[in-house]
């Protein structure tokens, strides 16, 4: 790659040609504050938080958006430059709602961080009149206040490029901008999807998920409940970062700790319905290709998925699997076999599931997912709810032990784990299926070609004589783009796996926000997903099928994959939503 | 053949005035007098003067008749038009001397002016293209196609010094060879800025009004110069006069061959499609404009990289406004020099200004750049009326700033207007008498940038508001000196932090009243006076006892009940009823009134 010569507050730096000033600066370890930019989400140079001056150029430049050229000489931290900054800060402000205090972004907000790295002073100094809005809480999943959005679009534009959804975006102009949906319409009723990316980008307290950690701690104090937990693969994979770990590290065995400590009757792990989910859909992929059933078969894990293909292709809904996600067999299964088991009212029994994702809140809401005649799990909070539970009750997290989920529920395989990364759902499958097409025992149980963070990924498999194609695809726009050229018959693939978010569940819009000065260098999928993939590599069952508790759970309960019983139990339907139901 | 023709203005001005009813009776009026086959009524483009509306001159007289009413229309085709008697009480008051009429490139508002971009408009019909062609119109395309080499093109426009006339004065040969060098080859635009937005700014509107074609001829040479096949103009919705006439031309530039597939038997072929806006001023801002065309929210995005290389589309892109097209066909036909013969050292050729605010002549005129300040306002523009003193005028709209008096004899060009802190603009030119107040003024230009940003950048959203409200607390009568260094602090960060040129220029106003007037401002802050009598809050009014004859008028016009008194003696103001209205000080008759 060419490089260019360029100099930086008088230093010589060597850059890539192509980079932007930002990029050159971190090259010579200075960081340049940023707020509306986030890298391959959002380049439009609007906050003009970046700026920097430039010899020669008529005004400050942008350094997020404006290349380097050779020879450029860059000054990031003249008083001219400060002092804009900190100006451009104090204007933002003058517009914010500044309760700081009560703000559930309190101490991970990039607006917060920003007024004391630039040493804002009075932040009532434009103060002036402002636009008050009312906060949007019709979806399930979040509410939206704008009145402590800054406009830097990095909602509108993840909405819109990266989930190819669109639906906020800017709304009125000048002073009177702000995010919205079309006509005003509360996001609820909008063909919105549940995925929370727009709050993982969220640099303040403007979009959040809606909090259920209250409901918790009732139903814990609740003696007249058995509340148990299940915790979805990728939480343990960055849970940790809300506590000061390095992201990608995996702290499984802390938040098992943990959850007991909050004092759940029953820790639980949702990678054994995980398990759950490959004998079920591998059976369901075997059968449709053997008696003629509609193919592709399309994963049916994500909710957020799930409801953008109820909106955006309710021609395809066919295609879904009919197996529940493994969050709701977990519920399903708790409150029938387990609850029959241990003789506990299902009307008794709470099941709370942590999630990295948002859409799981909307998606225990369903209809069709209450098999004990109950809704199957009652209570779905994200990572970052749970990180607030323990913050809130005061449990010292890294100090914990390190310890196990409870049996049976919380037995689980390598297959798992790696749900909770784009590829994992397809890989696990593809080590049952290939098994029980063969009857061979697989010497290798690692698929490459769909593992990476690569949006599309494609493969071929030869199996027991038939070529099986598969396709993976996470992010919805991507999924759009898959989708279409199925619907178009340009492609004829088997089995498809889709992940509502970018790099699967490890991204969800539940998970511990990164501010931008991280997500800009670091991709912080790649760090999360490998904490996945090593713990699936050091298991010793790494099949889900080989899963004793699930052997057993047949044996004793649902009798084979597929039967009567796990249909009832486990298997749901979708509804044709259309663009504006 | 025709013995005579009636040429009545069709452009917005004279069509608001009603000239369409003119057209009308007219028609009527030759018909009913069996001259139909003798007398033709042309609708044409602006004339320029718009402040007499409706006009009409008859051929081959040269008659120029302003504020023709519908029953005026009898008397001119029977007098006139029949009998060969002009009707000199309908004529336009200048063109009348002693010795009968003179003509009207004589009169003091045509006699300076210079007419390039402006020559057909009054003169053709615009819906008509043969009569664009009668007047030398494609010609200069034809030139193009069968005599020149897009870099002979270029060389053209580059010699003749043209800068385009949208505000910046980038010099237009050197955009359209940055679009034709940097990228070779491939998909390129070329787009056309119609969304003029300068309050009181109509010059393009009244090219497009009047002389559609010669814009279209235009795109089709920068679309040759630079290798585009394909052309924008993007036009605002609340123009549908030009609207509807490029409509009508593109169709039949596309029937005649001259736009379309091989233009003139040659490999060039280029087509031109309309784009309409919805009136966002910001759309004039290039990268917003492009936005907009592509279907996005009409928002600018961050340069680099520039249109010339990415531009519409992502393709390379040249942007150029109605008045600079308007000079191309004439330079390649006239060559460069001679436009470069015209204008100052480093602005050539002609500006067209529409005139506006407190001056005798509203309306549109084309002079030759360096004509001074002092000639367009006084001669061409009338003077001021009532006999008030000139006290500034604005250029550059709400981008621009304002010449004080002190420069009067400013030889208006580009680089003249920058050095005294105000700009070129697209042409709007309001003069403003001693009763403005500049305190004022500011805060109008302002109203209209923060109603007009579109919000995407911090500094203009957030950083204009707060300047507003600081002028509004100022002219409240509630601002101290800090707030004046507080705003002052604010233009100059907004000027370098925000995003596009809209937000970049929207202090200048501000900035340069506040330069040539700072008396004003202090006299709002320290003495909590307006000078000009123009801030409501700062002003009062009362009655001077000895002038009073206790007539009860003021008392009977105030509408606030303020006024009280017994017949016969001097009244008194209550001054926590008033509301500054003035209605009393305007009915006094005996000066008993006065405004502190």
């Amino acid at each position: 790659m060419e490089n260019l010569n360029i100099k930086i507050n008088g230093m010589n730096v060597v850059a890539p040609k192509g980079s932007t000033i930002l990029e050159a600066a971190k090259i010579a370890n200075i960081d340049i504050p940023t707020l509306c930019y986030m890298k391959d989400i959002n380049a439009i140079g609007a906050c003009r938080i970046c700026m920097v001056e430039v010899k020669g150029a008529r005004s400050l430049v942008s350094s997020c958006v404006y290349p380097i050229f050779e020879g450029m000489e860059i000054f990031t931290n003249t008083p001219k430059v400060l002092d804009s900054r900190k100006k451009t800060l104090e204007l933002i402000l003058s517009t914010h709602d500044r309760k700081c205090l009560s703000c559930v972004r309190s101490g991970s907000c990039e607006l917060q961080t920003l007024c004391h790295d630039l040493k804002v002073e009075d932040e009532g100094i434009y103060d002036g009149e402002n636009e008050k809005y009312d906060i949007d809480f019709s979806a399930t999943h979040m509410y939206r206040d704008n009145n402590k959005c800054i406009l830097c679009r990095r909602c509108s534009a993840v909405c819109e490029k990266v989930q190819g959804i669109g639906v906020i975006g800017a709304n009125e102009r000048g002073f009177k901008t702000h995010i919205s949906s079309a006509f005003e319409q509360g996001l609820g009723d909008t063909s919105c999807v549940s995925c929370g990316q727009c709050i993982a980008v969220c640099p303040t307290g403007a979009l959040s998920e809606k909090d259920n950690t209250d409901e918790v701690f009732k139903a814990l104090a609740d003696s007249s409940k058995y509340v148990i937990v299940q915790t979805a693969p990728a939480v343990r994979a960055a849970l940790g970062e809300a506590f000061g770990y390095p992201i990608g590290t995996n702290v499984e065995g802390k938040m098992a700790a943990a959850l007991r400590r909050l004092g759940f009757k029953q820790v639980f792990d949702t990678d054994f319905a995980a398990d759950l989910t490959i004998m079920e859909e591998a059976t369901e992929f075997l059968d449709r290709v053997k008696n003629g059933g509609k193919l592709p078969l399309i994963t049916s894990c994500s909710p957020g998925w799930i409801k953008y293909c109820e909106h955006y292709f309710p021609d395809m809904t066919e295609n879904l699997s009919s197996c529940k996600s493994p969050m709701q067999m977990f519920g399903a299964t708790a409150k029938t076999y387990f609850a029959e088991k241990m003789g506990i009212d299902p009307k008794d029994m709470v099941v709370v599931a942590v999630m990295p994702c948002t859409a799981k809140k909307f998606e225990i809401g369903r209809d069709d997912e209450n098999a004990a005649g109950t809704a199957d799990v009652d209570i779905s909070i994200t990572t970052r709810e749970l990180a607030r539970m323990v913050e809130r009750a005061g449990i010292n997290f890294k100090d914990l032990p390190n310890e196990e989920f409870d049996a049976p529920l919380g037995i689980s395989t390598g297959a798992a784990v790696i749900f909770g990364v784009t590829g994992g759902v397809m890989e696990a499958a593809l080590r049952t299926a290939v098994e029980t097409l063969t009857g061979e025992e697989l010497k290798n149980l690692d698929f490459n070609d769909v593992r990476g963070l690569a949006g599309i990924k494609e493969a071929t498999y030869n199996v027991a004589g038939m070529d099986i194609k598969v396709a993976v695809a996470s992010g919805l726009n991507n999924a759009k783009e898959l989708l279409t050229k199925v619907k178009n018959g340009e492609a004829d693939y088997h089995f498809i796996e889709i992940m509502g978010c970018p790099g699967g569940c490890i991204n969800g819009g539940g998970q511990p926000q990164q501010p931008a000065s991280v997500r800009n260098f670091t991709d912080i999928r790649e760090a999360r997903a490998k904490a996945l993939y090593d713990q699936d590599a050091g298991m010793t069952v790494r099949k889900s099928h080989e899963n004793e508790a699930i052997k057993a759970l047949y044996k004793d309960y649902f009798g084979t994959p597929g039967s009567h019983k796990a249909h009832e139990i486990l298997h749901t339907s979708y509804v044709k939503r259309g663009l504006y139901k | 053949m025709y013995r005579s023709h009636v040429l009545v203005c069709g452009g917005t001005g004279c069509t608001s005035s009603g000239s369409h009813q003119i057209v009308e009776a007219l028609q009527k009026e030759i018909d009913k007098n069996g001259l139909t086959n003798e007398v033709q009524v042309v609708k044409t483009g602006c004339f320029g003067l718009c402040a007499l509306g409706p006009i009409m001159i008859v051929y081959p007289e040269g008659s120029f008749y302003s504020m023709v009413k519908p029953e005026d229309i009898p008397e001119i085709v029977s007098e006139h038009l029949l009998k060969g008697r002009i009707v000199s009480r309908l004529l336009y008051n200048e063109t009348v001397t002693e010795n009968g009429i003179k003509s009207l490139n004589e009169t003091n508002f045509y006699k300076k002016q210079h007419r390039v971009a402006l020559r057909n408009c009054g003169v053709i019909n615009p819906e008509n293209i043969e009569e664009y062609i009668g007047t030398d119109g494609y010609a200069a395309l034809g030139k193009v196609l069968t005599e020149m080499s897009p870099d002979d093109v270029i060389k053209c426009i580059l010699d003749s010094g043209l800068r385009g006339r949208g505000g910046g004065g980038f010099p237009t040969g050197r955009k359209w060879q940055l679009a034709k060098d940097l990228v070779k080859g491939g998909q390129k635009y070329v787009c056309c800025n119609a969304d003029e937005g300068d309050p009181g700014a109509f010059m393009d509107r009244s090219v497009l009004e009047g002389d559609p074609h010669v814009v279209l001829e235009a795109m089709a040479i920068a679309g040759y110069a630079i290798g585009a096949s394909q052309g924008y103009i993007y036009v605002r919705a609340e123009y549908p006069i030009a609207v509807q006439r490029l409509e009508i031309a593109i169709k039949q530039a596309r029937e005649y061959g001259l736009l379309g597939n091989n233009i003139f038997g040659t490999d060039f072929s280029f087509d031109i499609g309309l784009r309409l806006g919805a009136g966002a001023f910001v759309c004039g801002e290039e990268t917003a404009l492009m936005t907009s065309i592509e279907g996005n929210r009409g928002e600018p995005r961050p340069r680099p990289p520039f249109p010339a290389e990415q531009g519409l589309f992502k393709k390379p892109t040249i942007l150029n406004n109605v008045e600079t097209y308007a000079n191309i066909p004439q330079i390649i036909l006239k060559g460069a020099d001679w436009f470069a013969s015209m204008g100052t050292e480093k602005s050539k050729g002609t500006k067209v200004f529409a005139l506006g605010g407190k001056i005798n002549n509203t309306g549109l005129v084309e002079v030759p750049m360096g004509t001074t300040l002092r000639e367009v306002i006084e001669e061409i523009g009338g003077g001021i009326p009532n006999g008030k003193k000139f006290k500034a005028a604005q250029t550059g709209g709400p981008s621009g700033g304002c010449i004080p008096a002190e420069h009067f004899d400013i030889h208006i060009d580009y680089d003249n207007l920058i050095s005294i802190g105000s700009m070129m603009g697209s042409g709007g030119l309001i003069v403003m008498d001693e009763d403005t107040c500049m305190v004022d003024m500011a805060k109008f230009f302002l109203e209209f940038t923060v109603d007009e940003s579109c919000g995407k950048c911090t500094p203009c959203r957030v950083g204009t508001k707060r300047m507003l409200e600081i002028l509004e607390k100022i002219t409240n009568g509630n601002g101290t000196l800090e707030d004046l260094d507080k705003l002052e602090k604010l233009c100059y960060y907004i000027k370098e932090n925000a995003l596009c040129a809209l937000g970049q220029t929207a202090p200048n106003p501000v900035l340069s009243m506040m330069h040539f007037f700072k008396d004003e401002y202090i006299a709002h802050i320290v003495d909590k006076k307006c000078p000009a009598g123009v801030c409501k809050s700062l002003l009062s009014f009362e009655i001077i006892a000895d002038k009073c004859k206790g007539c009860t008028l003021c008392a009977r016009v105030c509408p606030a009940g303020a006024i009280s008194g017994e017949v016969k003696n001097p009244h008194t103001i209550d001054k926590s009823k008033c509301v500054k209205c003035g209605a009393c000080m305007e009915k006094c008759r005996f000066g008993a009134i006065v405004k502190k």
